[in-house]
């Protein structure tokens, strides 16, 4: 991906903007600058908002064929998640193993490598996603 | 003025390995490197950690204990000698991802393992002279020994960030001192994959005498002794060193402990001292007294005088941001995994 456009991104990748409708309050992610339901009664009136940062596991896939990128860290786990806001995001599971991915299953944000363009080039940073800690550490 | 920590954040990664998983491989006797080291496992980063993204979860992980707005974070140093890039700083993308940018000074830091408590010197004097109200100091790396050498039985991952600052403090820093010498113990040239060391020299001329002087000298500054001090942490190369240097200065055993993380994930250079204080704070009460020195091959040390403060209990709500959780709960790899993680193996030409 060209730089000037993962650049401009860096604000959803690293962070969770989203955009919010002003007109129907729908949320979006990735943001934009204009509501698809409102079209240009929402013009001028969206608003950047930062996801909480945690959801649910709505649907996955583990991906034994990895893209060229991915292929050191196959299998890998893709999802759906439902997030908190009320939106719909994909991302890769991290931290998890197979056998622990599930349906509902809590996750929140990391912050990870995405990908790099070659050994040379800029490497590229953001949100995957890991199981939420809800087991009490031992005392 | 009072400076001092008003806030921390650790990180450790998920993957651990042997040293006798490490021995299999090389044809040595892991256990007998094992004991001899102290360190029954070692951190290990995933494929897509690096010292970018265990600077922002630690300090993302700071930022989650405390109130701070992070727009009034005036300067952001991460300290490491595992940085991804040659030239762009780690601390930029650290500034972007917990929205302290971009009003503020960033910049990378490189003294081998101390590094990051010479960026916490550096917050100390900027908030002392009222030049801002707080300043981020990391410590985080992702170091390798070449395989087979010594090192890659120790050489781990982690990171920790320290945020200084004038109020409410959780924990004042009353004295720092540093002592600083030109000695090749330990050295990566630029463009090197793995450093060098100089074997035996390694120990008594360059640990010890450092850490050991630095010690014994802040504590003349600070007009105190050993009995003085309920926690005492040094930077730990493995798990005997810093056991023999607390002995030789005259600390006991309860006093080296709790900062000791060495044996259980190894030597995460940079962040090994941060580490310890980060664990130490976890547990420790208004008052105690802490007394942390780092070790940087190169060479120099930084130590401090750490006393608590009431604050601390504000900043341990969350028990997940525990280091003991951290550390905890570790998944073992064989070496071949490992291998392939730290990218050991050489590719064919145009695969990442
Ligand atoms: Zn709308």
């Amino acid at each position: 991906m060209a730089i000037p456009r993962f650049w401009r991104e860096t604000p959803s990748r690293y962070n969770l903007f989203a955009s919010k409708c002003g007109n129907c309050g729908e949320v979006h992610f990735p943001p934009r600058s204009v509501c698809p339901s409102c079209h240009r009664k929402s013009i001028g009136r969206m608003k950047s908002i930062k996801l909480c940062g945690s959801g649910n596991i709505l649907s996955y896939s583990v991906v034994h064929d990895a893209p060229e990128d991915f292929e050191m860290q196959k299998p890998y786990i893709i999802a759906i998640i439902e997030m908190k806001d009320g939106v719909r995001l994909t991302a890769p599971i991290i931290d998890c193993d197979e056998c622990d991915i599930d349906i509902g299953l809590e996750v929140e944000a990391s912050f990870r490598k995405l990908g790099q363009e070659g050994k040379a080039g800029v490497i590229h940073y953001g949100y995957k996603f890991r199981p939420l800690n809800t087991t009490p550490p031992e005392k | 003025m009072d400076v001092g920590i008003v806030s921390y954040g650790a990180y450790v990664p998920r993957w651990r390995i042997t040293p006798v998983e490490i021995g299999r491989v090389w044809g040595t006797d892991g256990e007998a490197i094992s004991r001899g080291l102290n360190v029954k496992s070692k951190s290990v980063p995933s494929p897509d950690e690096d010292v970018i993204t265990m600077s922002v979860e630690a300090a993302r992980n700071l930022m989650k204990r405390c109130k701070v707005d992070p727009k009034d974070i005036g300067a952001i140093y991460v300290g490491s000698e595992s940085h991804p890039y040659a030239v762009k700083p780690t601390a930029t993308i650290v500034a972007e991802a917990i929205e302290a940018a971009p009003d503020l000074t960033a910049a990378d830091y490189e003294f081998a393992c101390k590094a990051g408590t010479a960026a916490i010197q550096t917050c100390m004097g900027l908030v002392a002279s009222n030049m801002m109200k707080y300043g981020m100091a990391i410590g985080t790396d992702t170091s390798q020994g070449a395989p087979g050498d010594a090192l890659e039985y120790s050489a781990s991952a982690g990171g920790a960030a320290f945020l200084i600052g004038a109020s409410d403090i959780a924990a004042r820093i009353d004295e720092t001192y540093s002592f600083t010498t030109d000695t090749p113990d330990f050295w990566r040239r630029e463009g090197e994959m793995y450093p060098r060391h100089g074997g035996r020299f390694t120990g008594e001329p360059a640990y010890f005498k450092h850490v050991l002087t630095c010690g014994k000298n802040l504590m003349e500054i600070a007009g105190t002794s050993p009995e003085d001090y309920d926690y005492v942490v040094f930077h730990q190369p493995n798990g005997k060193f810093p056991l023999r240097a607390a002995k030789m200065l005259g600390f006991g055993k309860e006093q080296t402990t709790t900062g000791l993380l060495s044996p259980m994930i190894g030597n995460t250079y940079s962040a090994a001292v941060l580490l310890g204080l980060a664990s130490i704070l976890d547990i420790s009460k208004p008052g105690d007294r802490i007394l942390a020195v780092a070790y940087g091959s190169g060479a120099g040390s930084d130590a401090f005088d750490i006393t608590v403060t009431e604050h601390i209990t504000e900043l341990r709500k969350d028990p997940f941001l525990l280091v003991s959780n951290m550390i905890s709960g570790g998944k073992f790899l064989d070496y071949a995994t490992y291998a392939k993680f730290r990218g050991k193996i050489t590719l064919a030409e145009g695969s990442k």
